[in-house]
């Protein structure tokens, strides 16, 4: 089964995009890394200081991973900060890929979306191709399309949370209501089971961290992702069936024996 | 003059902000740098000129979610 997924102009296999942060070190994050089998990596620019230049060495590690980057906007505020964050990235990293956040809310980190759609449209005018992490809302989400983005990013439930999809509801009705656009369940999953039930609802692929990089063992629970995203996948082109309220019998009814 | 480079005071004598890097062994180092809030890219730095009470950004790659 040919199953690939296309983000703007960039076929993938994997459904897995994996962070790069919160890993008990260097080496455990390659080894999470590679049992991923992602394709993709997110990663950030921060103040570069001292002469230990602890950002070449990061650097130069997700380079040798031969994988493509999504370098973020995290802990922006506003939309000029993530427009120039997104400029200063595009530099570095040499992608116009930008995972676009603009936070809102400290408690929950919530999406500042009117600051996200006005960062979307501008990025997208000067080249960037924009994967916006965005809440439920269906308008916000109209809005973002509007502005160019060819996917977009609902989260789950707030970053680093683990919660898995607070609100199942608003992430089956955004999939109804956008049948053709990559939609990536990002932040707030903290198990696999999490990623499995995206897969299950026609979602396209998730993003995360902190569940694998503060799991246990990361790298073992990397794998854990991956093998659920494959399951849920599967089960999603099989068709599920529907839920219903009363039981109904598996077993055939027409035969059975009266010993009463 | 003083500058403020990643959010601490810096004495520079420093024209431009390739001066700047490279007084800060950052010369070969793959970092992007903001004025003043405002990106310059690496091949203006030659000719940004740097003033007194700017505020530098100097970024490189880091982890991230």
């Amino acid at each position: 089964m040919n199953d690939t997924l296309t983000l703007y102009d960039t076929e993938v296999t994997s459904r897995f995009m994996l962070g790069t942060s919160l890993y008990p070190s260097p080496a455990i994050m390659v080894d999470a890394i590679k049992r991923s089998a992602c394709e993709i990596v997110t990663v950030s620019l921060r103040r570069e200081s001292g002469s230990d230049l602890e950002g070449q060495g990061f650097w130069e590690i997700i380079k040798n991973l031969d994988l493509k980057v999504l370098p973020n906007t995290a802990g922006c505020h506003t939309a000029k900060e993530a427009i120039t964050t997104a400029m200063m990235a595009r530099e570095v990293f040499g992608t116009t890929w930008v995972k676009l956040e603009v936070i809102g809310e400290a408690d929950t980190l919530q999406p500042d979306v009117f600051g996200l759609v006005e960062a979307a449209a501008e990025l997208t005018n000067q080249g960037f191709q924009v994967f916006p992490y965005t809440t439920d809302d269906l308008v916000v989400a109209e809005r973002l399309l509007e502005a160019g983005c060819e996917v977009l990013m609902p989260w789950g439930a707030p970053i680093g949370s683990g919660r898995g999809i607070n609100n199942p509801f608003a992430l089956r009705a955004m999939r109804a209501h956008f049948p053709n656009v990559p939609l990536v369940v990002d932040a707030g999953l903290g198990k696999p089971s999490h990623a499995a039930q995206a897969m299950e609802m026609g979602y396209d692929a998730i993003l995360l961290n902190t569940a694998v990089a503060k799991a246990g063992d990361p790298a073992l629970m990397a794998e854990s992702f991956a093998e659920a995203l494959i399951a849920g996948r599967k089960a999603y082109h099989a068709d599920p069936m529907e839920e219903r309220d009363m039981a109904e019998p598996s077993t055939p009814v027409l035969g059975q024996a009266f010993l009463s | 003059m003083n500058l403020t480079v990643n959010g601490q005071a810096h004495k520079s004598d420093a024209v431009t902000l390739t001066a700047l890097l490279e007084e800060l062994g950052y010369k070969d180092a793959t970092v992007a740098t903001a004025r003043n809030g405002e990106f310059v890219s690496a091949t203006s730095r030659d000719v940004e000129q740097v003033e007194d009470g700017d505020k530098i950004e100097i970024l490189a790659p880091m982890k991230g979610g």
